[in-house]
Protein backbone atom coordinates (compact mmCIF):
# COMPACT_ATOMS: atom_id res chain seq x y z
CA UNK A 1 0.00 0.00 0.00
CA UNK A 2 1.35 3.47 -1.10
CA UNK A 3 1.24 6.69 1.12
CA UNK A 4 1.39 10.30 0.33
CA UNK A 5 3.67 13.20 1.43
CA UNK A 6 0.58 13.68 3.71
CA UNK A 7 0.63 10.50 5.36
CA UNK A 8 2.47 10.74 8.72
CA UNK A 9 0.22 14.24 9.80
CA UNK A 10 -3.00 12.43 8.26
CA UNK A 11 -2.10 9.89 11.30
CA UNK A 12 -1.13 12.63 13.83
CA UNK A 13 -4.48 14.56 13.80
CA UNK A 14 -6.30 11.45 14.14
CA UNK A 15 -7.38 10.68 10.93
CA UNK A 16 -9.38 7.12 10.59
CA UNK A 17 -7.12 5.67 7.00
CA UNK A 18 -8.27 3.38 4.87
CA UNK A 19 -6.93 1.68 1.08
CA UNK A 20 -8.31 3.45 -1.66
CA UNK A 21 -6.71 3.42 -5.27
CA UNK A 22 -3.85 1.48 -3.68
CA UNK A 23 -3.27 4.81 -1.13
CA UNK A 24 -3.71 4.69 2.39
CA UNK A 25 -5.70 7.72 2.74
CA UNK A 26 -7.93 9.69 5.40
CA UNK A 27 -11.10 9.19 5.27
CA UNK A 28 -12.11 11.39 7.83
CA UNK A 29 -10.49 13.79 10.36
CA UNK A 30 -13.30 13.36 12.66
CA UNK A 31 -17.02 13.63 11.01
CA UNK A 32 -18.08 13.08 7.43
CA UNK A 33 -20.90 15.55 7.84
CA UNK A 34 -18.88 18.15 9.67
CA UNK A 35 -16.14 18.29 7.13
CA UNK A 36 -18.65 18.48 4.20
CA UNK A 37 -20.45 21.40 5.96
CA UNK A 38 -17.10 23.30 6.57
CA UNK A 39 -16.98 22.65 2.71
CA UNK A 40 -20.13 23.99 1.58
CA UNK A 41 -19.96 26.64 3.94
CA UNK A 42 -16.13 27.98 4.55
CA UNK A 43 -13.17 26.24 3.39
CA UNK A 44 -12.00 22.06 3.57
CA UNK A 45 -8.41 21.44 2.64
CA UNK A 46 -8.05 17.81 1.08
CA UNK A 47 -4.86 15.68 0.53
CA UNK A 48 -5.19 14.76 -3.17
CA UNK A 49 -1.53 13.64 -3.37
CA UNK A 50 -2.60 10.75 -4.75
CA UNK A 51 -4.26 11.23 -8.00
CA UNK A 52 -1.66 10.67 -11.18
CA UNK A 53 -0.11 13.28 -13.27
CA UNK A 54 1.30 12.32 -16.95
CA UNK A 55 3.29 15.18 -19.22
CA UNK A 56 3.09 14.71 -22.88
CA UNK A 57 5.39 16.63 -24.96
CA UNK A 58 6.49 16.47 -28.83
CA UNK A 59 5.67 18.29 -32.24
CA UNK A 60 2.64 15.59 -32.25
CA UNK A 61 1.44 16.63 -28.35
CA UNK A 62 -1.93 17.76 -29.36
CA UNK A 63 -2.48 15.67 -32.34
CA UNK A 64 -1.95 12.82 -29.57
CA UNK A 65 -4.04 14.02 -26.56
CA UNK A 66 -6.81 14.36 -29.59
CA UNK A 67 -6.36 10.85 -30.34
CA UNK A 68 -6.85 9.37 -26.32
CA UNK A 69 -9.08 11.90 -25.24
CA UNK A 70 -13.03 12.67 -25.83
CA UNK A 71 -12.82 16.35 -25.34
CA UNK A 72 -12.12 18.79 -27.94
CA UNK A 73 -8.45 20.72 -26.96
CA UNK A 74 -7.53 21.94 -30.46
CA UNK A 75 -6.59 25.61 -30.65
CA UNK A 76 -7.54 26.19 -26.90
CA UNK A 77 -5.21 28.97 -25.41
CA UNK A 78 -2.51 27.74 -22.49
CA UNK A 79 -3.95 27.65 -19.16
CA UNK A 80 -7.21 25.93 -19.87
CA UNK A 81 -8.37 22.90 -18.39
CA UNK A 82 -10.74 20.14 -19.99
CA UNK A 83 -12.44 17.65 -18.15
CA UNK A 84 -13.25 14.31 -20.47
CA UNK A 85 -12.63 10.22 -20.79
CA UNK A 86 -9.78 8.32 -22.63
CA UNK A 87 -11.82 5.39 -23.83
CA UNK A 88 -11.31 1.78 -24.80
CA UNK A 89 -12.32 1.04 -28.62
CA UNK A 90 -15.42 -0.69 -27.68
CA UNK A 91 -16.36 2.83 -26.26
CA UNK A 92 -16.19 1.50 -22.19
CA UNK A 93 -14.08 4.26 -20.25
CA UNK A 94 -10.20 3.43 -19.35
CA UNK A 95 -10.53 6.82 -17.55
CA UNK A 96 -11.73 10.25 -16.75
CA UNK A 97 -9.46 12.58 -16.49
CA UNK A 98 -8.50 16.54 -16.49
CA UNK A 99 -6.07 17.93 -19.16
CA UNK A 100 -4.27 20.72 -18.72
CA UNK A 101 -2.61 22.66 -21.86
CA UNK A 102 0.32 24.24 -20.95
CA UNK A 103 2.14 25.04 -24.42
CA UNK A 104 1.27 23.92 -27.69
CA UNK A 105 3.37 20.78 -27.53
CA UNK A 106 2.93 19.78 -24.21
CA UNK A 107 -0.23 18.88 -21.78
CA UNK A 108 -0.57 18.00 -18.20
CA UNK A 109 -2.95 14.69 -17.47
CA UNK A 110 -4.88 14.39 -14.39
CA UNK A 111 -5.62 10.95 -13.95
CA UNK A 112 -7.49 8.32 -11.28
CA UNK A 113 -4.61 6.79 -8.33
CA UNK A 114 -6.49 3.37 -8.98
CA UNK A 115 -5.98 3.77 -12.49
CA UNK A 116 -2.33 4.88 -12.98
CA UNK A 117 -1.07 2.10 -13.91
CA UNK A 118 -3.68 1.36 -16.08
CA UNK A 119 -3.63 4.25 -17.63
CA UNK A 120 0.03 4.86 -18.39
CA UNK A 121 0.50 1.57 -19.76
CA UNK A 122 -2.27 2.55 -22.44
CA UNK A 123 -0.66 5.96 -23.19
CA UNK A 124 2.55 4.83 -23.71
CA UNK A 125 1.23 2.39 -26.13
CA UNK A 126 -1.35 4.76 -28.07
CA UNK A 127 1.98 7.05 -27.97
CA UNK A 128 4.22 4.75 -29.90
CA UNK A 129 2.49 5.90 -33.27
CA UNK A 130 2.92 9.69 -32.42
CA UNK A 131 5.89 11.86 -32.16
CA UNK A 132 5.46 12.58 -28.43
CA UNK A 133 7.08 12.02 -25.26
CA UNK A 134 5.49 10.99 -22.24
CA UNK A 135 6.46 10.86 -18.68
CA UNK A 136 4.38 9.39 -15.56
CA UNK A 137 5.06 11.91 -12.83
CA UNK A 138 3.03 11.13 -10.67
CA UNK A 139 5.25 10.06 -7.32
CA UNK A 140 6.92 13.48 -7.82
CA UNK A 141 4.23 15.36 -7.20
CA UNK A 142 2.24 16.57 -4.21
CA UNK A 143 -1.63 17.44 -4.45
CA UNK A 144 -3.75 19.97 -2.25
CA UNK A 145 -7.48 20.62 -3.22
CA UNK A 146 -8.39 24.07 -1.49
CA UNK A 147 -12.25 24.09 -1.82
CA UNK A 148 -15.38 26.09 -0.48
CA UNK A 149 -16.84 29.34 -0.60
CA UNK A 150 -13.44 31.01 1.23
CA UNK A 151 -11.06 28.90 -0.61
CA UNK A 152 -10.08 32.06 -2.85
CA UNK A 153 -9.54 34.01 0.25
CA UNK A 154 -7.50 31.09 1.91
CA UNK A 155 -5.47 30.48 -1.01
CA UNK A 156 -4.57 34.29 -1.63
CA UNK A 157 -4.18 34.60 2.18
CA UNK A 158 -2.45 31.96 3.26
CA UNK A 159 -0.45 30.54 0.94
CA UNK A 160 0.16 33.87 -0.67
CA UNK A 161 -0.43 32.68 -3.78
CA UNK A 162 -2.42 34.95 -5.87
CA UNK A 163 -5.51 32.82 -7.21
CA UNK A 164 -8.08 35.73 -7.87
CA UNK A 165 -8.10 36.38 -11.62
CA UNK A 166 -8.61 32.42 -12.21
CA UNK A 167 -11.29 31.48 -14.28
CA UNK A 168 -13.29 28.27 -13.39
CA UNK A 169 -11.13 25.70 -15.39
CA UNK A 170 -8.29 27.42 -16.33
CA UNK A 171 -4.58 27.50 -14.19
CA UNK A 172 -1.49 29.11 -14.17
CA UNK A 173 2.18 28.23 -12.77
CA UNK A 174 3.41 30.34 -9.75
CA UNK A 175 6.83 30.40 -8.98
CA UNK A 176 7.15 30.33 -4.85
CA UNK A 177 9.55 28.69 -2.67
CA UNK A 178 12.22 28.36 -5.29
CA UNK A 179 10.07 26.04 -7.40
CA UNK A 180 6.88 26.22 -10.10
CA UNK A 181 3.47 25.04 -8.66
CA UNK A 182 0.80 24.52 -10.72
CA UNK A 183 -2.59 25.88 -9.36
CA UNK A 184 -6.00 25.72 -11.14
CA UNK A 185 -9.72 26.36 -10.23
CA UNK A 186 -11.12 23.29 -10.12
CA UNK A 187 -12.31 20.36 -7.48
CA UNK A 188 -14.74 18.10 -6.51
CA UNK A 189 -17.10 19.11 -4.56
CA UNK A 190 -19.59 21.62 -6.28
CA UNK A 191 -18.28 24.30 -4.89
CA UNK A 192 -15.45 26.94 -5.84
CA UNK A 193 -11.70 25.81 -5.10
CA UNK A 194 -8.38 25.76 -6.27
CA UNK A 195 -6.22 22.56 -6.47
CA UNK A 196 -2.08 22.86 -6.47
CA UNK A 197 0.20 20.84 -7.63
CA UNK A 198 4.06 20.78 -6.36
CA UNK A 199 6.96 19.12 -5.00
CA UNK A 200 6.30 17.15 -1.46
CA UNK A 201 8.22 19.40 0.68
CA UNK A 202 6.10 22.37 -0.79
CA UNK A 203 2.86 20.35 0.32
CA UNK A 204 3.49 19.14 3.48
CA UNK A 205 4.58 23.17 4.33
CA UNK A 206 1.61 24.34 2.45
CA UNK A 207 -0.84 21.86 4.26
CA UNK A 208 1.11 22.44 7.72
CA UNK A 209 0.36 26.52 7.12
CA UNK A 210 -3.61 25.56 6.40
CA UNK A 211 -4.15 23.25 8.99
CA UNK A 212 -2.30 25.85 11.51
CA UNK A 213 -4.17 28.68 9.86
CA UNK A 214 -7.55 26.92 10.80
CA UNK A 215 -8.91 28.89 7.94
CA UNK A 216 -9.25 25.48 5.87
CA UNK A 217 -10.33 22.24 7.73
CA UNK A 218 -9.01 18.78 6.99
CA UNK A 219 -11.14 16.93 5.10
CA UNK A 220 -10.84 13.01 4.73
CA UNK A 221 -12.26 11.26 0.86
CA UNK A 222 -15.08 10.56 2.94
CA UNK A 223 -16.85 14.17 2.32
CA UNK A 224 -15.12 14.14 -0.71
CA UNK A 225 -17.35 11.62 -2.44
CA UNK A 226 -20.72 12.79 -0.59
CA UNK A 227 -20.27 16.54 -2.19
CA UNK A 228 -19.08 15.36 -5.92
CA UNK A 229 -22.11 12.78 -5.52
CA UNK A 230 -24.61 15.40 -4.54
CA UNK A 231 -23.77 17.42 -7.23
CA UNK A 232 -23.99 14.76 -9.82
CA UNK A 233 -20.57 14.06 -10.71
CA UNK A 234 -19.10 10.83 -11.21
CA UNK A 235 -16.59 8.47 -9.67
CA UNK A 236 -14.41 5.79 -11.89
CA UNK A 237 -15.35 2.98 -10.69
CA UNK A 238 -19.46 4.06 -9.93
CA UNK A 239 -20.58 5.98 -12.41
CA UNK A 240 -18.32 5.08 -15.68
CA UNK A 241 -15.95 1.97 -16.02
CA UNK A 242 -14.26 -0.28 -18.35
CA UNK A 243 -18.06 -1.43 -18.83
CA UNK A 244 -19.79 2.02 -18.90
CA UNK A 245 -19.24 4.98 -20.76
CA UNK A 246 -19.69 8.31 -20.92
CA UNK A 247 -23.06 8.48 -23.05
CA UNK A 248 -24.45 5.75 -20.52
CA UNK A 249 -23.51 7.96 -17.66
CA UNK A 250 -24.98 11.43 -19.08
CA UNK A 251 -21.72 12.57 -19.80
CA UNK A 252 -21.59 12.83 -23.79
CA UNK A 253 -21.15 16.83 -23.84
CA UNK A 254 -17.18 15.79 -22.86
CA UNK A 255 -17.61 13.50 -26.11
CA UNK A 256 -16.85 15.59 -29.05
CA UNK A 257 -18.12 13.55 -32.07
CA UNK A 258 -17.54 16.50 -34.55
CA UNK A 259 -13.92 15.75 -33.73
CA UNK A 260 -11.77 13.78 -36.90
CA UNK A 261 -10.89 10.82 -34.61
CA UNK A 262 -10.33 9.08 -30.92
CA UNK A 263 -10.49 6.50 -29.78
CA UNK A 264 -13.88 4.81 -29.52
CA UNK A 265 -15.53 7.36 -31.38
CA UNK A 266 -16.97 5.14 -33.75
CA UNK A 267 -18.49 2.85 -30.61
CA UNK A 268 -20.04 6.43 -28.95
CA UNK A 269 -21.24 7.87 -31.98
CA UNK A 270 -23.20 4.36 -32.35
CA UNK A 271 -24.76 4.40 -29.08
CA UNK A 272 -25.46 8.17 -29.65
CA UNK A 273 -27.25 7.40 -32.84
CA UNK A 274 -28.95 4.23 -31.69
CA UNK A 275 -29.41 5.25 -27.84
CA UNK A 276 -27.58 2.80 -25.27
CA UNK A 277 -29.25 -0.34 -23.30
CA UNK A 278 -28.59 1.46 -19.89
CA UNK A 279 -29.03 4.80 -18.47
CA UNK A 280 -27.48 6.36 -15.42
CA UNK A 281 -29.77 7.67 -13.02
CA UNK A 282 -30.91 9.89 -9.81
CA UNK A 283 -33.42 8.32 -7.71
CA UNK A 284 -35.29 9.94 -4.87
CA UNK A 285 -36.63 7.43 -2.43
CA UNK A 286 -39.78 8.38 -0.02
CA UNK A 287 -38.29 6.43 3.10
CA UNK A 288 -35.26 6.85 5.15
CA UNK A 289 -33.30 4.14 4.02
CA UNK A 290 -30.08 4.22 2.56
CA UNK A 291 -29.48 3.03 -1.34
CA UNK A 292 -25.61 1.98 -1.30
CA UNK A 293 -23.25 0.59 -4.30
CA UNK A 294 -24.39 -2.60 -6.27
CA UNK A 295 -27.94 -2.66 -4.29
CA UNK A 296 -30.55 -3.75 -6.62
CA UNK A 297 -33.23 -1.52 -8.46
CA UNK A 298 -36.52 -2.91 -9.10
CA UNK A 299 -39.64 -1.89 -10.99
CA UNK A 300 -42.23 -4.30 -12.78
CA UNK A 301 -41.40 -6.92 -10.01
CA UNK A 302 -38.06 -7.40 -11.93
CA UNK A 303 -34.13 -5.99 -11.53
CA UNK A 304 -33.81 -3.55 -14.06
CA UNK A 305 -30.51 -2.21 -12.35
CA UNK A 306 -28.18 -1.54 -9.98
CA UNK A 307 -26.97 1.53 -7.83
CA UNK A 308 -23.86 3.21 -8.14
CA UNK A 309 -23.61 5.46 -5.48
CA UNK A 310 -26.12 6.21 -2.55
CA UNK A 311 -26.36 8.37 0.58
CA UNK A 312 -28.80 10.20 2.76
CA UNK A 313 -27.72 13.49 1.17
CA UNK A 314 -26.07 15.80 3.92
CA UNK A 315 -26.99 18.65 2.36
CA UNK A 316 -30.99 17.93 2.15
CA UNK A 317 -31.29 15.28 4.13
CA UNK A 318 -33.29 12.97 1.62
CA UNK A 319 -32.21 9.32 0.68
CA UNK A 320 -31.21 9.37 -2.81
CA UNK A 321 -28.74 7.87 -5.69
CA UNK A 322 -27.26 7.52 -8.77
CA UNK A 323 -28.09 3.97 -10.73
CA UNK A 324 -27.38 1.99 -13.63
CA UNK A 325 -30.48 0.80 -15.05
CA UNK A 326 -32.48 -0.06 -18.41
CA UNK A 327 -33.35 2.95 -20.19
CA UNK A 328 -36.70 1.97 -20.22
CA UNK A 329 -37.15 2.88 -17.20
CA UNK A 330 -34.81 6.34 -16.83
CA UNK A 331 -37.46 8.90 -17.65
CA UNK A 332 -37.74 11.39 -15.22
CA UNK A 333 -40.68 10.65 -12.68
CA UNK A 334 -40.52 7.03 -13.20
CA UNK A 335 -41.58 4.63 -10.18
CA UNK A 336 -38.56 2.71 -8.94
CA UNK A 337 -37.95 0.52 -6.05
CA UNK A 338 -34.62 -0.28 -4.44
CA UNK A 339 -33.66 -3.49 -2.33
CA UNK A 340 -32.29 -2.27 1.11
CA UNK A 341 -32.28 -5.01 3.86
CA UNK A 342 -34.46 -7.14 2.03
CA UNK A 343 -36.66 -4.63 1.90
CA UNK A 344 -37.98 -2.99 -1.45
CA UNK A 345 -38.17 0.90 -0.82
CA UNK A 346 -40.62 2.58 -3.16
CA UNK A 347 -38.82 5.87 -4.67
CA UNK A 348 -39.10 7.69 -8.30
CA UNK A 349 -36.50 8.81 -10.85
CA UNK A 350 -35.37 12.20 -10.37
CA UNK A 351 -32.41 14.53 -12.08
CA UNK A 352 -28.82 13.74 -10.81
CA UNK A 353 -28.07 16.52 -9.47
CA UNK A 354 -29.60 16.48 -5.61
CA UNK A 355 -27.93 19.78 -4.48
CA UNK A 356 -27.09 22.90 -6.73
CA UNK A 357 -23.45 23.28 -7.85
CA UNK A 358 -22.03 26.93 -6.45
CA UNK A 359 -19.37 27.93 -8.97
CA UNK A 360 -17.41 30.79 -9.05
CA UNK A 361 -17.20 31.43 -13.11
CA UNK B 1 -13.92 5.95 26.98
CA UNK B 2 -17.20 4.08 26.75
CA UNK B 3 -19.78 4.04 29.18
CA UNK B 4 -20.30 0.65 29.98
CA UNK B 5 -23.56 -0.18 32.35
CA UNK B 6 -23.80 -2.60 35.06
CA UNK B 7 -26.53 -5.52 35.16
CA UNK B 8 -26.75 -5.58 31.33
CA UNK B 9 -25.68 -8.96 29.35
CA UNK B 10 -23.21 -8.21 26.00
CA UNK B 11 -22.44 -9.56 22.90
CA UNK B 12 -19.41 -9.61 20.74
CA UNK B 13 -20.84 -7.81 18.41
CA UNK B 14 -21.30 -4.95 20.52
CA UNK B 15 -25.31 -5.24 21.49
CA UNK B 16 -26.44 -5.21 24.76
CA UNK B 17 -29.87 -6.53 26.33
CA UNK B 18 -31.51 -5.39 29.24
CA UNK B 19 -33.60 -7.77 30.76
CA UNK B 20 -37.04 -7.53 32.18
CA UNK B 21 -38.96 -9.62 33.50
CA UNK B 22 -39.59 -11.41 30.15
CA UNK B 23 -38.78 -8.78 28.20
CA UNK B 24 -35.37 -7.73 26.75
CA UNK B 25 -34.62 -4.40 25.58
CA UNK B 26 -31.80 -4.88 22.62
CA UNK B 27 -29.78 -1.73 21.31
CA UNK B 28 -26.30 -1.22 20.52
CA UNK B 29 -23.54 -0.18 23.09
CA UNK B 30 -21.87 3.10 23.70
CA UNK B 31 -18.71 1.76 21.94
CA UNK B 32 -20.29 0.49 19.06
CA UNK B 33 -21.82 4.19 18.60
CA UNK B 34 -18.61 6.07 19.01
CA UNK B 35 -17.05 2.94 16.23
CA UNK B 36 -19.89 4.26 13.79
CA UNK B 37 -19.91 7.87 14.30
CA UNK B 38 -23.42 10.08 13.09
CA UNK B 39 -26.09 7.03 12.84
CA UNK B 40 -28.30 8.44 9.61
CA UNK B 41 -30.76 5.55 9.58
CA UNK B 42 -31.53 2.41 11.63
CA UNK B 43 -33.33 -0.47 9.99
CA UNK B 44 -35.43 -2.48 12.10
CA UNK B 45 -37.90 -5.59 11.70
CA UNK B 46 -41.45 -5.39 12.47
CA UNK B 47 -43.73 -6.08 15.44
CA UNK B 48 -44.53 -9.55 15.23
CA UNK B 49 -41.33 -10.70 13.82
CA UNK B 50 -39.22 -13.69 15.29
CA UNK B 51 -35.78 -12.51 15.94
CA UNK B 52 -32.72 -15.89 16.55
CA UNK B 53 -29.70 -15.34 18.73
CA UNK B 54 -26.46 -14.76 16.38
CA UNK B 55 -28.82 -14.05 13.31
CA UNK B 56 -28.99 -10.80 11.83
CA UNK B 57 -32.36 -8.20 11.92
CA UNK B 58 -31.61 -4.90 11.12
CA UNK B 59 -28.89 -2.46 10.47
CA UNK B 60 -27.29 1.17 11.81
CA UNK B 61 -26.01 3.27 9.13
CA UNK B 62 -23.41 5.68 9.66
CA UNK B 63 -22.89 8.41 6.42
CA UNK B 64 -20.34 5.47 4.87
CA UNK B 65 -21.76 2.10 6.10
CA UNK B 66 -24.27 -0.37 7.32
CA UNK B 67 -23.06 -2.34 10.13
CA UNK B 68 -25.45 -5.61 10.53
CA UNK B 69 -27.60 -5.86 13.75
CA UNK B 70 -27.09 -9.05 15.32
CA UNK B 71 -29.86 -10.54 18.17
CA UNK B 72 -28.01 -11.51 21.07
CA UNK B 73 -31.10 -13.19 22.06
CA UNK B 74 -34.28 -15.55 20.52
CA UNK B 75 -37.66 -14.50 20.70
CA UNK B 76 -40.70 -12.45 19.26
CA UNK B 77 -40.37 -8.97 18.42
CA UNK B 78 -42.99 -7.01 20.71
CA UNK B 79 -41.90 -3.77 20.00
CA UNK B 80 -40.23 -1.40 17.94
CA UNK B 81 -38.41 2.11 18.78
CA UNK B 82 -40.29 4.10 16.26
CA UNK B 83 -38.61 7.66 17.98
CA UNK B 84 -35.52 6.05 15.95
CA UNK B 85 -37.24 6.17 12.45
CA UNK B 86 -37.33 10.04 12.63
CA UNK B 87 -34.38 10.52 14.93
CA UNK B 88 -31.67 7.42 14.08
CA UNK B 89 -29.32 10.24 16.21
CA UNK B 90 -30.52 9.34 19.53
CA UNK B 91 -28.46 6.30 19.66
CA UNK B 92 -25.05 8.39 19.53
CA UNK B 93 -26.92 10.70 22.21
CA UNK B 94 -27.74 7.56 24.52
CA UNK B 95 -27.30 4.06 23.01
CA UNK B 96 -28.33 2.35 26.11
CA UNK B 97 -31.51 4.93 26.49
CA UNK B 98 -32.22 3.76 22.89
CA UNK B 99 -32.49 0.83 22.73
CA UNK B 100 -34.11 -0.29 19.66
CA UNK B 101 -36.06 -3.24 20.10
CA UNK B 102 -37.95 -4.98 22.74
CA UNK B 103 -37.92 -9.02 22.17
CA UNK B 104 -39.99 -11.20 24.40
CA UNK B 105 -37.07 -13.82 25.21
CA UNK B 106 -38.28 -17.77 24.23
CA UNK B 107 -35.27 -19.01 26.06
CA UNK B 108 -33.51 -17.14 29.03
CA UNK B 109 -30.53 -19.62 29.12
CA UNK B 110 -29.25 -18.00 26.25
CA UNK B 111 -28.17 -14.79 28.44
CA UNK B 112 -25.55 -17.10 29.88
CA UNK B 113 -23.98 -16.82 26.36
CA UNK B 114 -23.18 -13.31 26.62
CA UNK B 115 -20.85 -10.75 28.97
CA UNK B 116 -21.04 -8.87 32.01
CA UNK B 117 -20.71 -5.72 31.89
CA UNK B 118 -17.04 -6.35 33.19
CA UNK B 119 -16.15 -9.04 30.34
CA UNK B 120 -17.65 -6.71 28.34
CA UNK B 121 -15.25 -3.45 29.25
CA UNK B 122 -12.14 -5.63 28.92
CA UNK B 123 -13.38 -7.43 25.57
CA UNK B 124 -14.34 -3.87 24.24
CA UNK B 125 -10.75 -2.20 24.96
CA UNK B 126 -8.40 -4.86 23.38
Amino acid sequence: MKQTCLYDRHVKLGAKMVPFGGFEMPIQYTDITDEHQAVRQACGVFDVSHMGEVLVEGAEAEKFVQHIFTNDVSGAPVGKIFYGMMLHPHGGTIDDLLVYKMGDEKFFLVINAANIDKDYAWISRQAEQFDVQTENQSDSYGQLAVQGPEAEKVVEEVLALSCRELEFYTFKLIEAEGETLIVSRTGYTGEDGFEIYGSHAYIQAAWDRLIESKQAKPCGLGCRDTLRFEVGLPLYGDELSDEISPIMAGLGMFVKLDKEEFVGKEAVARQKAEGVQQKLIGIELEGRAIPRHGYEVVADDKVIGSVTTGYCSISTGKSVCMALVDTAYAKLDTPVQVRIHRKLQPGKVVKKRFYQKHYKK
Amino acid sequence: MANVIEGLYYSESHEYVKVDGEFGYVGITDFAQEQLGNVVYVDMPEEGDEVEAGSEFGAVESVKAASDLISPVSGEVVEINTALEDEPELVNKDAFANWIIKVKLSDASELDNLMSAADYRAFSSK
